[in-house]
């Protein structure tokens, strides 16, 4: 009965006593279930660094609505998300019309990105205090803040829905969706839309850098545990979900930042996975198992 | 240079060659004058099955009724010419694979015909001339050579086949019974029964090829274009694999085929195309197959003059 009640205060007072505690496993638990099926697609398309690369694209445009009107969350939302589109868009331009490669017009335009967001903000002369961009503050989250990201979940699920088969084909056999149809364009933007749209829904409550960590970590971890698809997508979604509640717990008990604390998490079940995956994990390759008949 | 044979035009008409048509008005039109003709008589008759109705026997063309309708799976080269940077690959080609036909595609490395391939389904903008469907609705289907897909994505191989169904289906319908036999059938008909749940990375070369074959057998089109389709693959394989082109050839539709196997092309192509950037010889295989054309083709230079004026020749 002691462990029970000591298992209670250690996983579930937290929640109960404070309701920012509440707010931030709502808030990263949404963030979970928009960003990790992005993670998946990202990962298994070889643009894991993708998801990087955008967060820094997407830096300067937040940063540019905070100078314009302070923590706002209207503001830096948009600045984020025009930011991010306008780099996407011009990266798929580039790779269309010249012989450039997805992989260096996007390095390009994010660098440029980074840089004049850099060059605005010391221009305005003013100190922006951008470790509020950078790491966010996932047990600071207000109600617009906790609407945003739920809106941005559902948009996210429900576009990823539509996008689904179009964006499967263009992974698997992008010239044979060339074939039969158009759609292999609108589903690759509209996914780096999808991309875009997490980051920016994600930095209120982890920050640009680390909300690329809820992205894409648990989606490695998956790979690990699932050999089909949609297994794949639910995996990285829980993975996602458990670490957002475990790195809330932990970070609660042993006073770290919330946001990185997360994502430890995320990477602890990572390795954990690496070496007990059902598939292709490294203590199941030790086990003295006999090969089968057929 | 390699000069341009009589060959080269439309191979299936023996009488003397009316230019081909140039502007896309006659095109439109949907008369491919050289060579369609014939296909007045077969094509009113009520000898519209549905293609993708598999239930017919592997007699081959003689039997039974052509299952599409002849006249929609022409394809006419009206003076194309293809290339990369302004370059010739592909050198003023006219010409015309006719409705129903099954031609191989032979010549060196480097001739063109992978490129000749990618244009006719629509990948690669001519550099000049034009290439017309006889009918814009009918559908292409265009297999390339294997390295394009990825075999690491988590897909299933009745997933993959069921991409095949796009044209009908779109991005969102979804598959019903029928489409679920009908891709059973396919895995079935290229010897991969029971194959629906592997996965797409658990396959070896030699059965990826027998997967995307039954893919498109899936979807149904009155024109098949398939690069280097045995390249790399066992002999039983490639018997198989033939033995379906030869029964889709039956059905009545077109197939183009790039092929280096120059016993498979004697052996069941009747029609041939030799390529070395120039078209070297068009027409029934045993026409083309000569010492004297392939000694021709052999000679062409591969590389590409970096100071070469542009070409003056009458389109």
């Amino acid at each position: 009965m002691t462990g029970f009640s000591y298992l209670y205060d250690l996983l579930i007072t937290p929640f109960t006593d404070f309701a920012f505690m509440r707010r931030a496993l709502v808030g990263s638990i949404a963030l979970s279930i928009g960003a990790c099926p992005i993670g998946v697609f990202l990962m298994l398309r070889r643009m894991s660094l993708v998801g990087d690369a955008m967060a820094h694209a997407i830096l300067p445009g937040a940063a540019l609505g905070y100078l314009f009107a302070g923590l706002s969350l209207g503001f830096m939302t948009a600045g984020g998300l025009i930011a991010g589109f306008v780099v996407a868009l011009l990266a798929g331009l580039v790779t269309r019309v010249t012989i450039l490669k997805e992989d260096a017009a996007l390095a390009s335009f994010y660098l440029i990105s980074l840089a004049g967001g850099v060059v605005l903000v010391s221009l305005r002369g003013s100190n922006v205090d951008l470790l509020h961009v950078l790491f966010g503050s996932v047990l600071a989250l207000d109600d617009i803040t906790l609407l945003l990201l739920a809106a941005s979940t559902t948009v996210s699920l429900l576009a990823l829905a539509l996008l689904f088969r179009p964006l499967v084909l263009e992974c698997v056999d992008p010239l044979f969706l060339r074939t039969v149809s158009q759609s292999g364009s609108v589903a690759h933007f509209g996914f780096l839309a999808l991309v875009v749209l997490n980051l920016v829904a994600g930095f209120h409550a982890l920050g640009t850098l680390l909300s690329v960590g809820l992205m894409m970590v648990p989606a490695f971890a998956a790979r690990f545990w699932s050999s089909t698809l949609d297994c794949t997508i639910l995996t990285a979604t829980l993975i996602g979900m458990i670490s957002s509640g475990v790195g809330i717990v932990i970070s609660y008990h042993a006073g770290t930042p919330t946001g990185p604390t997360i994502i430890l998490s995320a990477g602890g079940l990572y390795i954990f996975s690496i070496l007990f995956g059902r598939r292709n994990g490294l203590f199941l390759r030790l086990l003295p198992r006999k090969h089968l008949a057929a | 240079m390699i000069e341009e044979t009589p060959l080269s035009s439309c191979p299936w008409s023996d009488a003397p060659q009316p230019p081909p048509p140039r502007s896309r008005r006659s095109i439109a039109s949907g008369k491919c004058k050289n060579c369609c003709i014939a296909d007045a008589d077969v094509g009113d008759g009520p000898a519209y099955r549905r293609v993708g109705d598999h239930r017919l026997d592997m007699a081959g063309r003689s039997g039974g009724a052509p299952m599409t309708n002849p006249r929609t799976g022409s394809i006419q080269l009206n003076d194309v010419t293809l290339g990369y940077d302004r370059h010739p690959a592909v050198h003023h080609i006219s010409g015309c694979f006719k409705a129903g036909s099954l031609t191989a595609v032979i010549g060196p490395n480097g001739a063109g015909k992978s490129t000749l391939l990618k244009a006719i389904a629509g990948m690669l903008r001519p550099l000049s001339g034009t290439i017309a469907r006889a009918s814009e609705t009918s559908r292409l289907a265009y297999l390339p050579q294997l390295a394009e897909l990825d075999r690491d994505f988590p897909i299933s191989v009745e997933d993959l086949v069921g991409t095949g169904f796009w044209s009908k289906m779109g991005p969102f319908r979804r598959y019903r019974r029928e489409d679920r036999l009908l891709i059973d059938e396919a895995l079935e008909k290229v010897g991969l029964a029971g194959f629906n749940k592997r996965m797409l990375g658990t396959l070896s070369g030699g059965q990826l090829q027998r997967v995307l074959f039954a893919r498109l057998m899936v979807q149904d089109a009155e024109m098949i274009l398939i690069d280097e389709p045995f390249a790399a693959i066992d002999t039983k394989t490639v018997s198989d694999l033939m033995g379906l082109v030869r029964h889709w050839h039956g059905e009545g539709r077109t197939i183009i085929a790039v092929l280096h196997d120059m016993g498979l092309v004697a052996e069941f192509f009747p029609d041939s195309l030799l390529l070395a950037r120039e078209c070297v010889a068009w027409g029934a295989t045993s026409h083309v197959l000569t010492p004297d054309h392939l000694a021709k083709a052999r000679s062409m230079i591969e590389a590409n003059d970096p100071h070469a004026d542009e070409c003056e020749r009458a389109a």
